[in-house]
């Protein structure tokens, strides 16, 4: 039963991270068509901006500006540097972005310094909510939970409510009907990716202080928000909602699971001390991600709830 | 059916004379240039660096298979040199076996012919693994090949008894018969080894780039529709070029195992197969000698650039990127280029304009590399400041924004100008 | 960049050394990563390799033989680490000192090994600072290879001699990395409490994927409810960070055994919480009672380079064994030096060390040391730091181990 609870509860937030991390990426990549290779440094970026802002004032300042920050950064990115690429086509921006998070990588060395940083939770988050059976849960775990809600529920507004979101709307399922109405497409691609890349670094700002704020943070998440915006499926962010929970779930259900492939697959006589008999799908867990990635796209290349195949 | 257009229509095909000087003096030239090398004498680190660079061309050249001549964009692609190399140190460590012990298959096998293991083994596992990774092109395929070589290279870690853990698996080559006279012993006898294969492999490749099956790969990458439509299922094509060049990254990585005798599981991780991409990507896709170069540069860089720069990582993503967006040809396209130049109606002119152009970049690396070498030493934050030709130029002194702006505005002021004068004589 | 200052330190040293007697250097190459992810472990290192000869040098250097340490980075790649190794010897260098990654330090074992049967009279020696595979002083021993560190083994000897004596500490959870290191410390572990805290129960042993877990609250709950009062881990770098912060935000409240604990960043990233709960198996801290010499070596290291704490003191004893071998043999060809190091004692400022002549691994005092805020030298420029009392000290005696090298030996 408490397995079940805790699984569950931390699965959500778990998957709750995830989305925010790659929502901004399926804006941008069913958009644009550009999987964004430095998507996961924004998130990184988001982690530092937030860290100095927050060494400077507090972390409310940096909740609201360092997003925005990150956003501007993605818009530059955008203007100067993938609009040169774009008449290459889609391998060369996907090339030049795979360029970009190397060089975000080094600078952020460089700026930041090669360690962790101590980008702490704000103090009036810093205590256990709740305690269940005998483990107790951060409050900031919860906030998370509330922030990523918010952001969803903001994010659907602004899609389904007001005229930006449907022009956003349209130009994800028909980007060359949007252009032919006469609208300024290379804006619209400049904002979408802005704003694709402050919602990284919104994620980034929550996740930072939550897991750790160094400059491999972006490396270890980038290719997992690829798998959530594939399984997801093209121009859907219901969709990267989904993939992102059952990612999230999947996960750390899978760590509670003791059994050895032998006790599966006993019947076939394997081994327990044989080497595959003896491994345990809890050791797998954070290989499942990338066994649904590749099923998925042989299986279903639109993803989930995706609206046309990649 | 005779007509009287056949009559007056040109032969576009080349002439015989020019079929040898384009296709067969290249080959040539490489070839010579690979025999006369020992010639100078190189030292250790100059051979065990050519040694490097051989296995990377033929690597990088197998990559390009996919991503140049097939359209395909790999992001695991070292999990076929892995599995290759593997396939080849294993074998290895029969051939030492069976000369130790009671000999059978393994003691008559030379590991001067490692690397058809090698092959063999690449071109099984792109077997196997190709056939779901080729029902689709452009990001299905990216992707697909990414989740692979993530699962493949978490598999590495897992699976002792194949993979050796992190410590891998070696072996040693000085064992079972010898071919050529060559022991495999010294660093010199080695290189002979590396330099036959090479100019296998890199034939093997243009061969394969002739076949009909080479031509129906660009002709899927260009337009997959047109070439179901004249009778070939594209998936199939690409299945079948994603098997040769798996093989000859195999090839490679038995070329690899041989040379260091041994094989570890990074081998197989993302980390060789971006590599391997900036390689191909940096020297230039869409010529067939481009890998060559880009495995060259990298190589040397990877290896001897640390030495002057801790931070050689940061100029290799910017030289990338520099490539991506201004030079989608790579280095060979900007030789290329250059060659074109002086050939055509008028060299002086375009002579001028590239030393306007070179002019133009020199000035912007000056200014960059001091502002990189500052702020690395600025970071590091030893007291030691960056100091080139006894300039001494601290995060906080004058003459080092100077030295980086001046250069920077006149660099850009100079790129700009030439790129007007090239449209408006255009 | 550094080529170059390294070369003109050399030119200066050169100058005002104080006995004119040899004009030879002694050339130590440093194979370690210096850039990419672990750039900063491996230039820790590399500091303290040139701080230790810059002191020796200005005490003479050995045998009147100036050391030069040069840095090669193999960005912890094995084949990378070959063609730096070829470098290294087209330097001149006749002693390599690695430590980061059992894989670079096992490909650089069979290399030099064959090197050296390869091309007698320029033999070549390893000084291993901290690759702590076992199998390099067991099966695999290596008469050109030396370890200044306790293998894993060892340390997990030590972590659990500090265990038998609490009393407190019933039921223990194994965590690792999956790979050879991981379970190899799972195994010592179990192997090692069973055989001397048969009441211990051991209440989870468990593996996960290097590298690639970003969330350890799961596995964390799952340690918490199997009613664990102590952990084990043998994790480093992010893995180990992420462990802990899990641990401790879950309220996990037993001691948190580790063997990297007290690596480069870790102390900023783990804070305040963890303070007292987590424990480092090491061979020295900064906090340790030392003599008026060694403080003032520890604090000129700290002051020179402000950016890195005094880490490894294993490799102010292995410069000092060099040292003393090379006086003994009165040589400093590796032969020589190699077969008086064999046996080789030396009072370091820890204690006694030996250097065991039937597999070439030094025997050390070890301290399970605490994390603290409550100390003189703190780490990461923070508040805090290691702490280790006189209970927390392991007698070198006791982390022997037996070995099953058979160590074949060339003629001398």
């Amino acid at each position: 039963m408490e397995t079940i609870v805790f699984s569950l509860l931390n699965g959500v937030i778990y998957g709750l991270l995830l989305f925010m991390l790659s929502s901004g990426l399926t804006l941008i990549f069913s958009m644009m068509g550009v999987l964004n290779f430095a998507h996961a440094s924004f998130y990184m970026l988001g982690a530092y901006f937030a860290y100095t802002i927050s060494e400077a004032s507090s972390f409310w300042v940096a909740l609201i500006f360092a997003p925005i920050l990150v956003g501007l950064v993605g818009a530059l990115v955008e203007k100067y540097g993938l609009r040169t690429v774009h008449v290459n086509g889609h391998v060369a921006e996907l090339l030049f972005t795979f360029g970009l998070a190397y060089l975000i990588d080094e600078v952020v060395k460089i700026i930041w310094g090669r360690n962790a940083v101590d980008y702490k939770v704000p103090e009036l988050l810093d205590f256990p909510l709740f305690e269940l059976f005998g483990a107790q849960y951060p409050a900031y775990r919860i906030f998370t939970l509330f922030v990523a809600l918010a952001m969803l529920a903001g994010l659907w507004f602004i899609l389904n409510r007001t005229r930006a979101g449907l022009i956003i709307q349209a130009a994800l399922s028909h980007p060359h009907m949007v252009g032919h109405l006469g609208h300024n497409v290379p804006r619209i691609f400049m904002t979408v990716f802005g704003v694709g890349c402050a919602l990284a670094g919104l994620a980034g700002v929550i996740g930072g202080n939550y897991l750790v704020t160094d400059p491999a943070m972006g490396v270890q998440m980038g290719p997992i928000v690829f798998v959530v915006v594939v399984v997801g499926g093209l121009g859907s962010l219901m969709g990267a909602f989904l993939a992102a929970m059952i990612l999230g779930l999947l996960q750390t259900f899978a760590v509670a699971i003791d059994a050895r492939f032998a006790d599966i697959f006993g019947w076939l006589g394997l081994d327990a001390t044989s080497e595959l008999g003896s491994i345990t799908i809890a050791s797998l867990a954070p290989m499942i991600p990338f066994l649904m990635l590749v099923l998925v796209l042989m299986i279903r290349p639109r993803g989930l709830l995706g609206d046309r195949e990649l | 059916m005779s007509n009287i257009a056949t009559d007056t229509m040109i032969s576009l095909s080349p002439s015989g004379s020019q079929k040898f000087m384009q296709r067969t003096v290249p080959l040539i030239i490489f070839a010579v240039i690979l025999a006369v090398i020992p010639v100078f004498g190189p030292s250790r680190t100059m051979y065990s660096l050519l040694n490097a660079m051989g296995v990377n061309i033929v690597f990088a050249m197998s990559y390009n298979m996919l991503l140049g001549r097939a359209g395909l964009l790999s992001f695991g692609h070292a999990v076929y040199f892995g599995l290759g190399g593997y396939a080849a140190v294993h074998a290895m460590g029969a051939i030492e076996a069976a000369s130790y012990g009671d000999g059978g298959f393994w003691a008559g096998y030379p590991v001067f012919f490692l690397p058809f293991i090698g092959f063999a083994g690449g071109a099984l596992a792109g077997a196997v693994i190709g056939w779901p990774s080729c029902r689709r092109a452009g990001t299905p395929f990216a992707m697909i090949s990414l989740g692979v070589a993530e699962l493949i290279s978490a598999a590495g870690f897992m699976f002792g008894s194949i993979f050796g853990g992190e410590e891998g698996i070696s072996g040693d080559r000085m064992n079972g018969p010898e071919m050529f006279g060559l022991s495999l012993g010294p660093i010199n006898e080695v290189y002979w080894f590396i330099a036959f294969w090479t100019f296998i492999g890199v034939l093997g490749i243009y061969a394969f780039t002739r076949t009909p099956l080479g031509k129906m790969s660009e002709a899927t990458r260009d337009n997959p529709e047109r070439a179901e439509f004249v009778g070939y299922d594209p998936q199939k094509v690409r299945y079948l070029v994603f098997i040769f060049a798996g093989g000859f990254a195999g090839l490679a990585g038995g070329m690899s195992a041989v040379n260091y005798e041994i094989f570890t599981p990074e081998a197989l991780s993302l980390a060789p197969s971006g590599m391997v991409l900036l390689m191909a990507y940096i020297g230039g896709i869409r010529y067939f000698a481009g890998p060559i170069l880009g495995a060259i540069l990298l190589t040397y860089m990877q290896s001897m650039m640390s030495d002057y720069s801790e931070a050689w990582l940061l100029y290799l993503g910017l030289l990338f990127i520099v490539i991506v967006m201004f030079a989608p040809g790579g280095l060979a396209g900007i030789f290329g280029g250059l060659f074109r130049g002086l050939r055509g109606d008028n060299p002086a002119a375009s002579l001028r304009q590239w030393a306007v152009q070179i002019t133009g970049i020199v000035l912007m690396m000056i200014s960059l590399v001091t502002l990189i070498e500052m702020s690395v030493n600025w970071s590091n934050n030893y007291g030691e400041v960056f100091e080139p030709f006894g300039m001494h130029l601290p995060h906080d002194g004058v003459l080092t924004w100077a030295v980086i702006f001046i250069p920077f505005v006149a660099g850009v002021g100079i790129l700009r100008k030439a790129l007007k004068n090239k449209e408006g004589q255009a | 960049m550094r080529l170059l200052s390294s070369a003109a330190l050399a030119a200066v040293m050169s100058v005002t050394a104080l006995s004119g007697a040899s004009a030879d250097t002694l050339k130590i190459a440093f194979i370690d990563p210096l850039s990419g992810p672990f750039g900063p472990t491996g230039q820790d290192g590399l500091n303290e390799w040139e701080y230790a000869a810059e002191q020796i040098n200005a005490k003479g250097g050995i045998n009147g033989n100036q050391v030069e340490v040069t840095g090669y980075d193999n960005k912890v790649n094995p084949k990378e680490s070959l063609v730096q190794l070829q470098k290294a010897l087209d330097n001149g260098v006749r002693y390599i000192a690695q430590g980061n990654g059992s894989s670079v330090a096992s490909a650089l074992i069979d290399a030099i090994t064959k090197h050296n049967k390869r091309n007698p009279g320029e033999e070549v020696l390893f000084l291993n600072y901290a690759a702590v595979d076992p199998s390099f002083t067991n099966d695999r021993c290596n008469f050109w290879h030396f370890r200044f560190d306790a293998d894993s083994d060892m340390k997990m000897e030590a972590i659990t001699d500090w265990v038998k004596g609490q009393e407190d500490i019933k039921k223990v959870y194994i965590i690792g990395q999956d790979y050879s290191f991981g379970k190899a410390v799972a195994a010592a572990a179990e192997k090692n409490l069973t055989e001397k805290r048969p009441d211990i129960e051991i209440v989870g042993n468990e593996l996960h994927p290097l590298g690639k877990v970003k969330d350890f609250t799961p596995y964390v709950q799952k340690i918490i409810s199997s009613g664990a009062d102590a952990m084990i881990t043998g994790n480093w770098g992010a893995d180990m960070v992420l462990l802990i912060k899990a641990a401790i935000d879950s309220g996990f409240d037993g001691k948190i055994l580790t063997y990297y604990g007290g690596s480069r960043g870790a102390a900023t990233a783990m804070g305040q919480a963890a303070v007292g709960q987590v424990m480092a198996i090491v061979e020295h801290n900064t906090n340790l009672e030392m003599s008026d010499a060694h403080a003032a070596y520890v604090d000129g290291y700290e002051a020179k380079y402000s950016e890195s704490n005094y880490y490894y003191q294993r490799i102010d004893n292995a410069m000092h064994m060099l040292a003393m071998a090379a006086e003994k043999a009165d040589s400093i060809d590796p032969v020589d030096v190699a077969f008086a190091l064999e046996g080789m004692t030396y009072e370091g400022p820890t204690g006694t060390l030996t250097m065991r002549a039937d597999n070439h691994q030094v025997l050390q005092p070890m301290f399970m040391s605490t994390f603290s805020d409550n100390v003189a030298r703190g780490v990461d420029n923070g508040p805090f730091g290691w702490v280790a009392d006189d209970a927390a000290r392991i007698e070198a005696e006791d982390t022997r181990t037996e070995t099953t090298c058979q160590m074949t030996r060339p003629s001398k």
